[in-house]
């Protein structure tokens, strides 16, 4: 992992974005008034035609992409994960996923690492919403190179998928080559004192206290869940085989997200203890992401102590 | 096959508005008086306007139709049968278990429906993405979409009213069932639609309005909005809900109702002596 440079995955993704609309002339981009926070401003520069400022308008936003994904577009949306999940779901149930459309809503700004903007900004049920859906797939990629994997990868499934970014710079974890499956978990170390299952802005945050226990001998793994759905079953129930104890965290409400999805899995597969960090079922508030993240007990140093209990 | 014989298309509309009918009998379920509102209107887009063909329902070519208002499927299934994308007898089946006919629109099920609807509000979104669409491709295919006066109050149309007039989409021409009654009554008292033809036009739509009933001045209204540049249009066409069966004419109650047996007699002897 590299702390030195850190980059926003939605910045990546605003990158990612321009390779593809060079690749594929299907792309189509939508944004509600927010091209320059969620990067879709590089793809407007470099594609004006194919690119769609819809104004402060989601519900509209996310139903004119149904209406190009029926003409064989692929259109790729974008908006803050709250006004996406959560002023849109309807549409988003109704005119995406019921239809069955091949439309990429890619939601940046999730979790409470959006930081100031405070409690109405900041979407901690979206994972819980968009995996309820059927026909949907939920991405959650933690990094640069997996958001670039992840965004291009998305081109070639045909169906609805719901790609949740973060706001906050977070380091790079993987190299340009480790290769990535949807739906397959990627495991890191063999430590068997305690699996952290993790997925998006804080998978980062386990590596380091994967790190950090090491150096006291303690050796755990760490499974960043970047697909939430569908979620990789084999690795759940292989963790719950193989470590002591499985704690998952989230930068998302404990109740509905990569916990839940968790849960479900060792409930009917493996009965094991499932300690479940995250937002404890309440709103945020303004801060610095980082304050926020300690304040609301998501960082490495409470994985650390939940380890050691 | 396009039909320009306006008595032949008002055949047409009765035999959609018979197939409404019993499709609601025998489903015991759905919704009537919108169905018969929209009737011409269907008719005159699918015999006499929309490049469509029940051989290819899928070509990339045609012209596309959104019924926003997805609860008068009976309507559009009616019509699609008269067309011929798929056999009458099936319209038996709507609402029924494993059917295609689903008491809203699926369009992964019912070959012809090219959007799936439903929930209100959407469709003329959804109609905008199907424009821009066109006229990134220049494919020239023409998109309409039917809304109700009801379904009008839902926020998202006006979103969407921005929209068609600011990418200018004179390829995209909605419809309005403006019937004047939604469930809980009139729609003046409801929500209310003062002045709703200076709405569209201040909206930006290019706004035509006509007798919703009348074949011969619902065919010039579709001619006039193909011939309109650099705008959207909006074909305001006053209907009556229920039209055709008497009983059942201006009555907010035949919104989501089916008939009884005996009524159900009534309204096929009426719509058959064509007393419209």
């Amino acid at each position: 992992m590299n702390e030195q440079i850190k980059i926003a995955t939605r910045q990546s993704y605003g990158e990612a974005l321009v390779e593809l609309g060079k690749e594929n002339e299907n792309i189509v981009v939508l944004d509600a008034d927010l091209s320059s926070a969620t990067k879709t401003e590089f793809f407007a520069k470099e594609f004006p035609e194919r690119f769609f400022d819809m104004g402060i308008a989601e519900q509209d936003m996310l139903s004119t992409a149904a209406g190009f994904a029926t003409c064989n577009k692929i259109p790729y949306v974008s908006t803050f994960a709250v006004f996406a999940a959560g002023r849109a779901y309807d549409q988003i149930r109704n005119s995406i996923c019921y239809p069955n459309l091949n439309v990429k809503i890619c939601a940046t700004h999730s979790g409470i690492t959006v930081g100031e903007d405070g409690a109405t900004h900041q979407m901690l049920e979206d994972i819980a919403m968009m995996r309820a859906l059927p026909n949907m797939t939920v991405l959650c990629p933690c990094d640069d190179v997996q958001t670039k994997w992840a965004i291009k990868e998305i081109s070639k499934i045909k169906g609805p998928v719901y790609v949740r970014m973060s706001r906050l710079s977070t380091p790079i974890i993987y190299e340009k080559e480790q290769k990535f499956e949807i739906g397959k978990a990627v495991q890191i170390g063999e430590g068997t004192k305690a699996s952290i299952i993790a997925t998006g802005d804080v998978v980062c945050e386990a590596i380091k206290a994967k790190e950090e226990l090491e150096k006291q001998g303690i050796f755990t793994r760490v499974i960043d869940m970047h697909t939430i759905k569908p979620i990789d079953k084999e690795m759940i129930i292989k963790c719950a085989k193989e470590t002591e104890k499985i704690i998952t965290i989230e930068d998302h409400n404990i109740i509905g997200g990569l916990g839940s999805s968790v849960c479900e899995v060792v409930a009917e597969e493996y009965p094991c203890k499932v300690i479940r960090m995250g937002i404890k079922d309440t709103f945020g508030q303004s801060g610095k992401a980082e304050e926020l993240m300690k304040y609301y007990e998501i960082t490495a140093e409470n994985i650390i102590k939940e380890v050691n209990i | 096959m396009k039909i320009t014989d306006c008595k032949e298309l008002e055949k047409i509309a009765k035999e959609i508005r018979k197939n409404i009918i019993k499709q609601v009998y025998e489903a015991k379920s759905g919704h009537p008086g919108g169905s018969l509102s929209c009737a011409d209107i269907l008719t005159v887009l699918y015999f006499n306007q929309m490049n469509v063909s029940e051989k290819e329902p899928e070509d990339s070519a045609r012209d596309r139709f959104v019924l926003s208002k997805g609860h008068c499927s009976p309507a559009l299934y009616a019509t699609l049968a008269e067309k011929g994308f798929f056999p009458k007898e099936e319209l038996t089946t709507f609402r029924k278990i494993h059917s295609k006919l689903q008491g809203h629109p699926d369009k992964n099920k019912m070959p012809g429906v090219d959007m799936t609807t439903g929930s209100l509000g959407q469709g003329l979104s959804v109609a905008n993405g199907m424009a821009l669409s066109s006229k990134l491709n220049h494919d020239g295919y023409r998109v309409y979409c039917l809304l109700g006066d009801g379904e009008i109050e839902e926020g998202q149309i006006w979103e969407a009213a921005m929209t068609s007039s600011k990418y200018n989409l004179d390829n995209l021409c909605a419809i309005l069932d403006y019937n004047g009654l939604q469930i809980d009554g009139k729609v003046e008292e409801v929500k209310g639609l003062d002045n709703i033809e200076g709405k569209w036009k201040s909206f930006g739509f290019n706004t035509i309005v006509v007798d919703g009933h009348n074949i011969e001045q619902l065919i010039d209204a579709f001619e006039t909005a193909k011939m309109t540049k650099g705008k959207p249009s909006i074909i305001i066409a006053k209907t009556i809900k229920g039209k055709g069966v008497s009983f059942m004419e201006n009555k907010a109650e035949w919104h989501g109702k089916a008939p009884k047996e005996e009524e159900y007699k009534l309204a096929m002897e009426e719509l058959e002596a064509d007393k419209n």
